[in-house]
């Protein structure tokens, strides 16, 4: 056997106190294949060790909430025996290193996080997040991360139906892959993971295990250096194919009663979901290495248990059916081995060649998994820039063109259309809107699917910004019609170890905790990636958030698109006007400057509620919040998706630029035709929600009284070749 | 009338085929597994799109082998009509059941969006919904959608009226600007010379109301349906 060395230990990523902690839970030293177990179960992509103290602050329970964090993803009940089951996922390490494969696999991850858990996927979305558009690697890596997301979801024949984007110099050496996934299941059939009956059997299934990824978990919990390319080979390798069958494989056999208990294996690969297995059913598992389907010969009990080869799942099913279930594995041509068998020991034991090869405690190891309070200090938050600070330029319709063709809102169609969103034929909003529908197949009712966060205004004030981001989604969700159910969030942010970093996520999950408690909109799933620095500069915090939405009559849906001329154009909510962190200020005045816009969450839940209930009433014939860019972006966006254009007058005493540019919270443009239009303003007027009428749809042109008239022609063509031209190398295509 | 669709691993657009024929023709379609040794007689069968067998080596170069895909060259020979759609286009000319051959796109990327097709020959069958010259909206999802053939064929192809669509614009115009992939003289869908197989890469089933974004596709398969009934 090995000697551990501090060498060794530190190799894989235990600080010497946790190496204490693994000496004096055992009463020996381990050998080598237990302390890489300990290693990906105490890393902090797999214990959420730095988080777990603020992740537990967080709201996570509502009447429709069937299972919150803790399981491979969150479950709501959308009624009808229905349920939704949804997570968002990150895979940023993988993805800069290797970016096709990185972003592949993590679309598969977390396509099976949602399917182990009994759901058809319906719909897959993603949040990426890219260094400046002009930095040696964004292109190379935009093209393989789109490529690699589209090249899995499409083969899977699961529809990609949105997003975001972001390009910012904070991710130049770090960028963010957020993957997530919408399935539906029934009620009466989610399976989870927690393993139960002495002596059943413990199934592997799916791919063989190879030497891909191993070590995945633990790259994930370090910074990146110069040697970040070494680490090419801890990259897993996709095959969309094999989890296609393995969907098929799976759906099948959860519709009989055979699986006690299923588990994908994602990061830290069969270590992982065996223990949790293990540790949830509070049991034991035997596991005979030698009856795992190995791709390779000669791998070591060390390399089967920390490979992260994908498309794989363990299972515990009932004594008797193995048989029977063997069977629909060999219908899809998978392998299906039994390789060990539940126990009362409260042990994880391993076997090869007939001997023990490690013997773990599980409940001690899972209970023992370091948690950290991490010193951390607070962001100061910046001023507020008013509008009165920033003096206007002379042609705001160029400053509007500007920012039309600008990396954060020029059209991301190039993105979108590398991305099958139709498959399946249930999409009936597609790309492009303020979120994603997608029908329950065979039913009237539909699902509202966004992600949103602006990583500017965290980083300004992690506070607001938290709130913000949830917030958006909520609004997003209302701007189609749809009640927001439930968020998956994403935490991605810098080295946990140094106290500005920590105070950025202790600040983002107090915004976050505040908008979900007032929106009832509670978290059910969720994932932090943490390290996301290079050379000791870290991202601008980022929490992803991914939210979802029941539309119960499809007909109730709103699209942000002009429908016809002549129509009323109402503004909702008030402005301000600060530019504080606004994209104006960015992209005109080249300054990310001042605070972000304040969120006010009662304003924010009473004006979003006029909006769904006047959708729902049958008055809204068009729908657009307000967000990036300010009223005139929200406008453009309504126009170009319609085609037709609109001239409005806005009555306020603020100077023409924050008007159109300024980001105030809690607004959505809608239009009404001009018969309905009064009613609207009625109804407003009882909720106390401030509306204004402010112009009439039709031409050709968006003109802004006195301010701006800008074809939308002109419009269209910056908006839409900004990222075709940014990806087209000159001489090629 | 009975319709099958053919089923293989890594199908993915046989749910939609099999919703766009039921809503058409009342009953649904027969769902044959690729390991099933027997094809049931019907009055039309149905390829679907998606990633058959992963479409390693090449796609639609496996499935073109198949056992299943024999009995449909049989069934094809005999008359029946065959209907092909994206990677089932991709599989029936591996089998030699039409001409030609499927390319990578030629800008190297998947396309996923509507496009615009001018139909350019009669084929009461398939296409009895419109009219020659006629545009219409179908959508695209393909990464090998660039179809090549010998200048010998493509002429044989044009001169026959075996070209069913070609990409073109909203006016009907055909020209190098509405080529989304690459393809021979903008061909996005053809026939074989008996008439009865159509092999297409849009998607007609994925345009079957308002809600999913046009009728389009709804018309092409109450025509086809009418005229197998």
């Amino acid at each position: 056997m090995t000697e551990i060395t501090k060498e060794i230990v530190a190799e894989h990523g235990l600080s010497e106190s946790e190496y204490e902690r693994v000496l004096s839970i055992l009463g020996r030293e381990p050998n080598r294949t237990e302390l890489g177990i300990f290693s990906v179960m105490w890393s902090e992509h797999c214990s959420y060790k730095s988080s777990k103290k603020w992740l537990k602050t967080l709201p996570t329970e509502a009447p429709w909430v069937i299972c919150g964090p803790g399981e491979n993803a969150g479950v709501v009940d959308i009624g009808d025996g229905q349920a939704a089951i949804f997570k968002m996922e990150s895979h940023n390490h993988p993805s800069f290193i290797e970016p096709y494969q990185g972003a592949a696999t993590g679309v598969g991850g977390i396509l099976r996080d949602v399917f182990t858990m009994g759901a058809r996927p319906i719909a897959n979305m993603n949040a990426l997040r890219f260094g400046q558009p002009d930095h040696p690697k964004t292109r190379h890596l935009v093209s393989g991360v789109v490529a690699g997301i589209g090249g899995y979801g499409n083969c899977m024949g699961i529809p990609t139906v949105g997003g975001e984007t972001n390009f910012h110099s904070s991710y130049d050496g770090n960028i963010l892959v957020n993957a997530m996934t919408v399935g539906v299941a029934e009620t009466e059939k989610i399976f989870y993971s927690a393993a139960a009956g002495i002596g059943n059997p413990v199934v592997y299934v799916g791919s063989k295990t190879g030497r891909d990824g191993i070590h995945g978990a633990t790259m994930a919990s370090a910074e990146f250096d110069d040697d970040s390319e070494e680490k090419r080979p801890t990259v897993q390798v996709g095959d969309p194919f094999a989890e296609k069958l393995l969907l098929e494989a799976c759906l099948e056999l959860m519709a009989t009663d055979y699986i006690v208990a299923i588990q994908d294996m994602g990061a830290a690969g069969l270590t992982s979901s065996s223990f949790e297995m293990a540790d949830k059913g509070g049991v034991g598992i035997r596991l005979d290495i030698d009856k795992v389907p190995m791709r390779e010969e000669g791998m070591t009990p060390y390399e089967v248990m920390l490979s992260e080869s994908q498309e794989r799942m363990l299972m515990v099913l009932k004594p008797g059916s193995e048989e029977a279930a063997q069977k629909i594995f060999e219908k899809w041509e998978l392998d299906f081995a039994i390789i060990g068998e539940v126990t009362d020991t409260g042990k994880m034991i391993l076997t090869m060649h007939g001997e023990i090869v490690a013997e773990l405690p599980v409940a001690p190891l899972a209970d023992a998994a370091p948690e950290y309070d991490r010193p951390w200090v607070k962001t100061v938050a910046p001023a507020p820039i008013k509008a009165s600070d920033v003096s206007p330029v002379k042609d705001l319709g160029n400053a509007l063109l500007t920012i039309m063709g600008s990396s954060e809102v020029a059209s991301r169609k190039w993105i979108w259309e590398q991305y099958d969103h139709m498959v399946m034929g249930d999409t009936i909003q597609r790309p492009g809107g303020d979120a994603a529908v997608v029908r329950i197949h065979g039913t009237d009712k539909a699902l509202a699917i966004t992600t949103d966060c602006n990583p500017r205004y965290c980083y300004a004030d992690p506070e607001m910004g938290g709130k913000q981001a949830v917030a958006e989604t909520w609004r997003n969700l209302t701007a189609t019609g749809a009640k927001p159910l439930a968020i998956t969030d994403c935490m991605n942010f810098g080295n946990p170890e140094r106290p500005e970093i920590m105070g950025q996520f202790v600040g983002c999950i107090e915004g976050m905790r505040e908008a979900c408690i007032a929106l009832d909109y509670p978290v059910v799933s969720g994932n932090v990636s943490l390290y996301n620095e290079t050379k000791g500069v870290g991202i601008h915090p980022t929490p992803a958030i991914g939210g979802i939405g029941l539309i119960s009559q499809s007909d109730h849906m709103a699209t942000i698109a002009f429908k016809s001329e002549g129509e009323t154009v109402l503004l909702v909510g008030d402005t301000s006007g600060d530019l504080g962190q606004s994209i104006y200020l960015k992209e005109i005045e080249g300054r990310e400057e001042g605070a972000p816009p304040v969120v006010n969450l009662d304003v924010e839940k009473r004006n979003g509620d006029f909006v769904r209930d006047s959708i729902h009433s049958g008055l809204v014939t068009a729908c657009h919040d307000i967000s990036d860019g300010g009223l005139a972006v929200a406008l453009s966006e309504m126009a170009l998706a319609g085609n037709i254009g609109a001239n409005v007058s806005i009555q306020s005493d603020l100077p023409s630029h924050a008007i159109c540019f300024a980001e105030d919270q809690a607004r959505y443009v809608i239009t009404t035709t001009a018969t309905n239009a009064e009613k609207l303003l009625q109804n407003a007027q009882k909720c106390n929600v401030p509306l204004q009428n402010i112009g009439t749809t039709g031409h050709n042109e968006l003109k802004i009284e006195n301010t701006l008239a800008i074809s939308i022609k002109d419009m269209r063509h910056v908006h839409a070749n900004w990222l075709p031209d940014l990806m087209t190398v000159p001489g090629h295509e | 009338m009975k319709a099958a669709v053919i089923v293989f691993p890594g199908s993915n657009c046989d749910r939609d085929m099999k919703v766009a024929i039921e809503q058409s023709l009342g009953t649904s379609p027969i769902m044959v597994w690729h390991g099933d040794s027997e094809l049931p007689d019907t009055d039309l069968i149905a390829v679907p799109g998606g990633f058959s067998y992963g479409d390693y080596l090449r796609c639609g170069a496996i499935a073109g082998n198949s056992p299943i895909m024999r009995e449909v060259v049989k069934k094809a020979a005999a008359g029946t009509p065959i209907l092909a759609v994206c990677n089932g286009f991709q599989v029936a000319t591996e089998t030699g059941m039409l001409p030609g051959a499927l390319l990578r796109n030629a800008n190297q990327k998947f396309i996923c969006r509507d496009v615009h097709l001018k139909i350019t020959s009669q084929n009461n069958r398939f296409s009895g919904a419109f009219k020659v010259d006629d545009v219409i909206r179908f959508p695209v999802a393909h990464h090998d959608g660039n179809y090549f053939a010998d200048d010998e064929t493509l002429s044989r192809l044009e001169d026959n009226g075996q070209i069913a669509f070609k990409y073109s614009d909203e006016d009907g115009t055909v020209s190098s600007k509405t080529n989304i992939n690459g393809s021979c003289n903008n061909i996005a869908g053809i026939y074989n010379e008996a008439g009865n197989i159509l092999g297409l890469m849009p998607h007609p089933e994925r345009l079957i109301s308002d809600q999913l974004g046009g009728t389009d596709g709804k018309l092409f398969f109450d025509n086809l349906i009418n005229s197998l009934n």
